[in-house]
């Protein structure tokens, strides 16, 4: 649905829910809700962003379908959610990306990537250091250049979230200070949202379980190890001088082998919880997209993990391009994927801190 | 037993408790039936998408405590507690049931709990309550999906578009109830019964019976279920009626709301602000007597006693963003003749109207939080508060229509539940909870989340006195 389209009905929901407020207690959308009279583009902007989709307020409403005001707030969120990624999308032309985005997709472009890669391959058997296939200047150029776009790219991304945010009606606050960004890191790193109300999120009507969050922390935090762990051999190589291969007890290993434990986990576990989750709280249309960006951290996770455990076999310069493969799909792919949502929740709880605490 | 199997599966042969109804008041006492270990049936006459009766829309029910609790401040004693009843029902009720619900309602928070339901401090703007009445995290609905997964964990099973066709009673006891289910009539043997079907709000005809055409232009801001059948079935077994089968609460809601189930959306909360015409554009009330949520009760009636049972509240933009937003825009026009016109008013007559209420408005310190000094003078009706010349364009107008919220009619109880019949001894095994006997306790008016609390209070008695009736 256009964009134009999905906020008219968010419009039209926010307008009846703003009527009732049976729900203010179970989450930031209902309060920033109340804080306002009308819902334009900003404010639908921020408030999908705010939204866990944690089901609640579904079951809660004595509005929901059949009745026929057929308020359903997760699932109208969640197409606006995804008119938002269009909207702060840079650049520009690229946002139908999120459209086609899916695991097929995804998949081809690491495999692409994995041919471009392929002349790395060695036939002659070399174990242990990943720097005499693929030589250590030529490695940090080519993910050194992938990093700079796709950091530039989310930039202007969160930039335009946050613009957007604060187009809005209301506007009684200024801008966010210290303790603000404390709450929303907060909020962020705990998901408090998605057990705020005081029991965890809902599967299908008083059926809740704490899974999709833990297995969300798992995601969240395997992602942030294994980049402690590049960080970290990064500054070996750089700062140190020491040469990879690291040994298994070492920092980056260590952090690694963590971290790709926990992004095979949780995954895996997102990807079965979405299954027995009630559909009606989704956008079916969005399914590709976030299935694809799954389904790419446990190809990045899993092929390093199984590169770690052979490096020292005569397959590993194989597999090593295989992993490179799938990080370089992985990179590629984050700000045309469902990855941005993380950003623009970030930016919409700190505007949501500094709205209720000022 | 695995889940679910009893939650579809009728049961075969004869139950030891049936329930007909599945809001608040069935689910209790299904609940405390079950507890009491007799088997229990749930007949809900919704299907299941808008199963819970009124008890959907509800959002919190009034409860007494000596202390500060977790979600209340201060205290609420039985006396307290007891004189608001008396006020509201003019001493319209029997003291003994209501001091029972009074206390009872102590320990309401603990057994909701008990079936997962959630609680929570009272929402913003209605902070008046945070010392009388604890909230349902997300509402009614909410709480009436933790009771009926609690009814099914625990073994009740409930049937949805269920329909009572027939109750047989002999002597004070009910041998049997024929329910259509699937299209099938049943005949369903209980050992015992409990009544806890609502009232006959949602019943359109026999609101016309009463009330003449002018029924036709109410709203039922609740369940389209609420038909009396079950009530209108007992009465004409001879069980002894209680309340004025004539009068139900009823407040001045949105005219653009659904006929059934519009809810708390469909409220309008400006009325204090401007004034309020009929279809002759006359004013017919002091629109500031008091705060409004003390007032909205007595609109319903005003509106439904004015020609074709259509009123209009009319504010200026000096009155914008001083009320909970509405869920339907206002009808906005330049001038008050142009307002009259898209009003389908006489232009002239709407006018004449404002411009005397204007002129009578005599200025003070305007302040919508206090009861304020601004009034009219020389008004028929006068307004007593908030009055402010109605003078800085845009205008805006909301149309008004009696929405009915319950009936008071119901089947007189005593104070193990059970209704009494026309030789004043007590059925033996048929009892009675929720709106189809809240006229016992509240036999006019109403205070916010009572309903609620008699609903759980009798609920309970009911269904623990069915379970030992059954088992005994």
């Amino acid at each position: 649905m256009p964009l134009p389209d999905t906020l008219a009905g968010g419009e039209r929901v926010m307008t009846i829910c703003n009527a009732c407020r049976y729900c203010e207690a179970y989450c930031p959308v209902f309060q920033a809700m109340e804080n306002r009279t009308s819902f334009a583009k900003g404010d639908l902007l921020y408030l999908a962003n705010l939204c866990h989709n944690c089901g609640e307020c579904l079951y809660a409403c004595q509005y929901a379908p059949p009745h026929e005001f057929g308020i359903n707030v997760p699932r109208v969120m969640a197409e606006i959610r995804v008119g938002s990624y269009e909207e702060f999308c840079w650049p520009g032309f690229m946002s139908s990306a999120f459209k086609r985005n899916g695991v097929v997709a995804s998949m081809v472009l690491s495999v692409i990537s994995i041919l471009v890669l392929w002349p790395f391959v060695q036939s002659t058997a070399i174990t242990g250091d990943f720097y005499a296939v693929i030589p250590h200047d030529a490695m940090v150029g080519i993910f050194g250049l992938v990093a700079i776009f796709v950091v530039a790219a989310l930039t202007v991304g969160v930039r335009r979230a946050w613009q957007s945010y604060l187009v809005s009606g209301f506007s009684r606050t200024g801008p966010p200070e210290g303790g603000h960004y404390v709450r929303a890191i907060r909020d962020v790193l705990t998901l408090r949202h998605l057990h705020g109300s005081g029991a965890d999120c809902t599967n299908n009507v008083e059926q809740r379980s704490p899974w999709r969050r833990w297995f969300h922390h798992c995601t969240y935090y395997g992602f942030l190890l294994c980049f402690a762990s590049t960080s970290v051999a990064a500054v070996y190589h750089a700062v140190f001088g020491w040469r990879a291969p690291y040994a298994y007890s070492s920092a980056p290993v260590v952090l690694g082998t963590l971290g790709g434990a926990a992004l095979v986990v949780g995954p895996l576990g997102l990807l079965a919880l979405r299954r027995r989750r009630d559909p009606a709280m989704g956008d079916p249309s969005q399914r590709g997209l976030d299935e694809s960006f799954i389904v790419m951290l446990f190809m990045t996770s899993a092929t390093g993990l199984l590169l770690l455990a052979l490096r020292q076999q005569a397959v590993m310069s194989m597999l090593l391009v295989v992993h490179l493969g799938f990080v370089l799909g992985l990179f590629l792919t984050l700000p045309y994927g469902k990855f941005v949502h993380g950003l623009y929740r970030m930016a919409a709880l700190l505007r949501f801190a500094t709205e209720a605490h000022q | 037993m695995t889940k679910g199997a009893h939650a579809s599966a009728p049961p075969k042969g004869a139950v030891d408790v049936a329930v007909l109804g599945g809001g608040n008041a069935g689910l209790c006492a299904a609940l405390a039936a079950r507890q009491s270990g007799a088997s229990v049936i749930v007949l809900e006459g919704a299907p299941k998408d808008f199963r819970g009766g009124n008890s959907r829309h509800t959002r919190n029910l009034r409860s007494m405590h000596q202390h500060p609790t977790d979600l209340l401040v201060d205290a609420y004693d039985e006396d307290e507690f007891l004189t608001d009843l008396m006020r509201v029902t003019g001493g319209r009720t029997n003291e003994a049931l209501a001091r029972r619900v009074v206390r009872d309602s102590a320990d309401c928070p603990a057994w909701i709990r008990s079936f997962g339901g959630r609680l929570q401090p009272p929402l913003k703007g209605t902070l008046h309550l945070d010392r009388t009445n604890v909230f349902f995290l997300g509402g009614g609905k909410a709480l009436m999906n933790s009771y009926y997964a609690a009814a099914e964990r625990l073994g009740v099973c409930v049937s949805y578009d269920a329909h009572v066709m027939g109750i047989d009673v002999e002597d004070g006891r009910c041998t049997s109830v024929s329910v259509t289910r699937n299209g099938r009539v049943e005949s369903i043997a209980a050992r015992a019964v409990v009544l806890a079907a609502g009232g006959f709000e949602s019943n359109l005809q026999w609101l016309r019976e009463i009330w003449g055409p002018a029924a036709d232009n109410f709203i039922v801001r609740g369940t389209p279920y609420n038909t009396g059948k079950v009530l209108k079935l007992m009465l004409d077994r001879g069980v002894q009626p209680v309340g004025d089968p004539t009068q139900f609460h009823c407040v001045a809601i949105d005219a653009r709301a659904p006929k059934f189930d519009g809810g708390i959306v469909t409220r309008l909360d400006c009325v204090s602000l401007g004034i309020v015409v009929n279809r002759e554009a006359d004013r017919f009330y002091d629109e500031g007597e008091d705060f409004w949520p003390k007032r909205y009760a007595i609109w319903g009636r005003l509106v439904a006693q004015q020609p074709g049972q259509i009123a209009y509240s009319i504010i200026d933009a000096k009155s914008r963003g001083l009320f909970m937003p509405s869920v339907f825009p206002p009808i906005e026009a330049p001038s008050i003749r142009e307002l009259a016109s898209q009003l389908s008013l006489s232009p002239d007559a709407l006018e004449r109207t404002v411009t005397a209420f204007n002129r009578a408005v005599r200025p003070a310190g305007f302040d919508h939080a206090v009861l304020d000094g601004c009034r009219t003078q020389g008004l028929s009706p006068e307004k007593t508060h908030w009055a402010r010349a109605l003078d800085t364009p845009p205008f805006w107008a909301y149309p008004l229509r009696p929405g009915v919220t319950f009936t008071y009619l119901g089947l007189k109880v005593d104070e193990r539940a059970r209704v009494l019949m026309s030789n004043g001894a007590p059925a033996e095994n048929i009892v009675a909870a929720g709106e189809i006997m809240a006229g016992n306790i509240l036999g006019q008016g109403y205070v916010a989340g009572v309903g609620m609390t008699i609903g759980t209070v009798f609920g309970r008695i009911a269904g623990a006195e069915a379970g030992r009736h059954a088992l005994a």
